[in-house]
């Protein structure tokens, strides 16, 4: 098995605004995938079409090898913990682990009563009193006790404050690695993946901008700063992502393979953070530097 | 899933439980004496004068109340339930986001739903059934007394027997239905009461009386028969008479005039003038008045669905609901295998 997700020319369209538009992605497995974007970019909609929640209006996409939510078994598959961590709240935490019994034949009884032990939840609360974090928390158990080969979560810590979402992205981790599982989480700060995502994805105004492995995307990712020039004239294969000019200065963030050579530049190392807000700031630059390349003049914050 | 159905229905099935069970201990302590009461009225009247009439009215009279009320519960039952049971159903789990969560279990949506609208519809058509049933059996002697209410009319006929069941799964699926489709839970109550009412209401004034071909008969006016009689400051005489067949549905019911025609009063005759002949002086009794109105070719046209086809209407009436609620069940499939997230 070598891909996890595989999208072709995927798109989604409600009404007359598109969601998603022309998204090819290929995700290796055993990745965290962290899926990053303004609110609204679409990256819910993209979840949701993987686990089969949504149709796609164009494109196809495979996960795991199958079509999503096509059957019980490409479902037990998938976990999915969407937006919200929804979970019922006149029911019990014990009545959900009897939920996921029930509705799993892969169901890791142990692993779970393990998890909501670990977690100091108490299996005769109803869902609907635990706090914010004790709810996501209830909502991961249930994904990862159906023991998936794919764990999707939608914004898992959204709702959480900052002790709490490092706590559950900590217990995430482990999870991950103790099961062997492939992961695909979406948040709106970077903050929250950096620590936890070895594989990115960008996503702005319904478009993939960037996809691939953070160390690789670390190293291609560059920002240059020297003396204020055009930067149209850059060599071939350095394409510029970022530019920013003061009256006598250039700072430009761009993507190459290739070392770069040219003395009069400042070359620095960019954190994943100053990367994804690179791609965010660029709304009409493509997804693709290779074709429609058009860099950008107009000063960006 | 059969658990989790039962689990998030359990408080709402109790709670119904409860209500039919008090309603069935009500009737059932009542019911005894109820019969008791009236086959000893009916024993004794027509041993003393042979006029069963009065009894009958006065019978009635005293539960009229009580009969209402027990009819009203079986006429709103499956109303209350395709509002309550019907349309939160799906509704409640896409206003909490729990869809999300559980129509990621290993299972299919369509099996979900199955699971939920077969355990739900079940316990729908028990609840309405059972309903039905102790109020069919509590009131049937204050059926035969309701001369107002024939067992074919749209009072009684829609309250008894088993097109309850019927209407109740109407409901019911009905509720599902636009809740799917409103996807919010208050909405979704209130339209579905809407449908639900105009369906109800539809039925009987444009459906059922087309279900066989009405009965017209052609009777003679008699003084047993006899429904009305009045004679207008204009001296004209206005009559009318009853079917034959009391438990009947009377859908039109006229005097004809001799060639066939239908009249509101009968013409000023010399034969039935109030100052001579046999309709001048009626305290002596009408008899020879509604003789002579015979002799002159007058006679009540009914037209009704006879109380022999109760039955048959019974079972023509749940076959009708019965498609529907397949049809409209069959929606919710094709319609939750589409997007509905």
């Amino acid at each position: 098995m070598s891909a996890v997700i595989q999208a072709q020319g995927l798109g989604k369209r409600y009404g007359q605004r598109w969601a998603l538009t022309d998204c090819t992605l290929d995700i290796p497995a055993r990745r965290v995938v962290g899926l990053v974007g303004p609110n609204g970019a679409g990256k819910t909609t993209l979840l949701n079409l993987a686990t089969g929640m949504l149709a796609p209006t164009s494109g196809s996409i495979r996960v795991l090898g199958g079509r999503p939510a096509e059957g019980p078994a490409q479902l037990a598959k998938v976990g999915f913990v969407a937006q919200d961590s929804p979970t019922y709240a006149g029911l019990s935490v014990a009545d959900h682990l009897k939920l996921g019994a029930r509705l799993n034949p892969g169901w890791d009884a142990a692993l779970a009563r393990e998890r909501i032990g670990r977690l100091g939840l108490d299996p005769a609360r109803r869902a609907g009193k635990l706090s914010g974090g004790q709810r996501a928390q209830l909502a991961l158990t249930l994904g990862i006790a159906k023991r998936p080969q794919l764990l999707i979560l939608d914004e898992p810590v959204a709702a959480l404050d900052p002790l709490a979402r490092r706590e559950f992205l900590q217990g995430l981790m482990e999870a991950t690695v103790e099961h062997q599982l492939s992961v695909v989480l979406s948040s709106h700060l970077v903050a929250d993946l950096e620590r936890a995502c070895d594989y990115l994805i960008v996503l702005v105004d319904s478009r993939v901008r960037v996809a691939g492995e953070v160390e690789e995307l670390l190293a291609t990712h560059h920002r240059l700063s020297g003396a204020r020039r055009d930067p149209t004239r850059l060599p071939a294969g350095q394409h510029v992502i970022s530019a920013s000019h003061t009256d006598r200065q250039t700072t430009l963030i761009i993507r190459t393979d290739a070392p770069i050579h040219d003395p009069a530049w400042t070359v620095s190392r960019l954190s994943l953070e100053d990367l994804v807000l690179a791609y965010m700031g660029t709304p009409n630059h493509p997804a693709n530097p290779g074709r429609n390349h058009r860099p950008t003049l107009e000063v960006q914050r | 899933m059969i658990w989790l159905t039962w689990r998030q229905f359990r408080a709402a099935a109790a709670m119904t439980a409860a209500a039919l069970a008090a309603l069935a201990a009500i009737l059932a302590l009542t019911g005894p004496g109820l019969a008791h009461d009236y086959t000893t009225g009916i024993a004794a009247c027509t041993t003393h004068s042979g006029s069963c009439s009065d009894f009958a009215r006065r019978f009635f009279d005293h539960h009229q109340g009580s009969f209402l009320a027990v009819s009203a519960v079986v006429l709103l039952l499956p109303a209350l339930i395709g509002l309550f049971w019907g349309a939160p159903l799906i509704t409640r789990e896409l206003e909490a986001g729990t869809h999300r969560l559980v129509w990621n279990q290993s299972i299919t949506r369509s099996r979900w739903l199955a699971v939920k609208l077969a355990l739900t519809g079940l316990a729908v058509m028990t609840a309405a059934g059972l309903g039905s049933l102790v109020v069919t059996w509590w009131s049937s002697p204050i059926d035969k007394a309701a001369q107002n209410f024939p067992k074919m009319g749209p009072l009684l006929f829609p309250a008894r027997g088993v097109v309850p069941v019927a209407y109740a799964a109407l409901a019911f699926a009905l509720g599902v239905t636009v809740g799917m489709l409103v996807r919010r839970t208050l909405p979704a109550m209130a339209i579905t009461l809407a449908v639900f009412v105009a369906v109800q209401v539809a039925m009987p004034l444009l459906v059922r009386p087309h279900l066989a071909p009405p009965t017209r008969s052609t009777v003679q006016i008699t003084e047993a028969n006899l429904e009305d009689f009045s004679r207008g400051p204009d001296r004209r005489i206005r009559v009318s008479a009853k079917a034959a067949d009391t438990g009947a549905w009377v859908l039109s019911s006229h005097t004809v005039d001799a060639s066939g025609h239908a009249i509101d009063t009968i013409p000023p005759s010399p034969s039935l003038s109030p100052s001579a002949g046999p309709c001048a002086s009626l305290e002596r009794g009408l008899s020879p008045c509604l003789a002579e109105i015979a002799r002159l070719g007058y006679r009540q046209q009914v037209t009704y669905q006879p109380s022999s086809r109760y039955w048959p209407f019974q079972w023509y009436e749940t076959g009708i609901y019965t498609a529907l609620t397949v049809g409209l069940a069959g929606f919710c499939f094709w319609r939750i295998r589409r997007s509905l997230s």
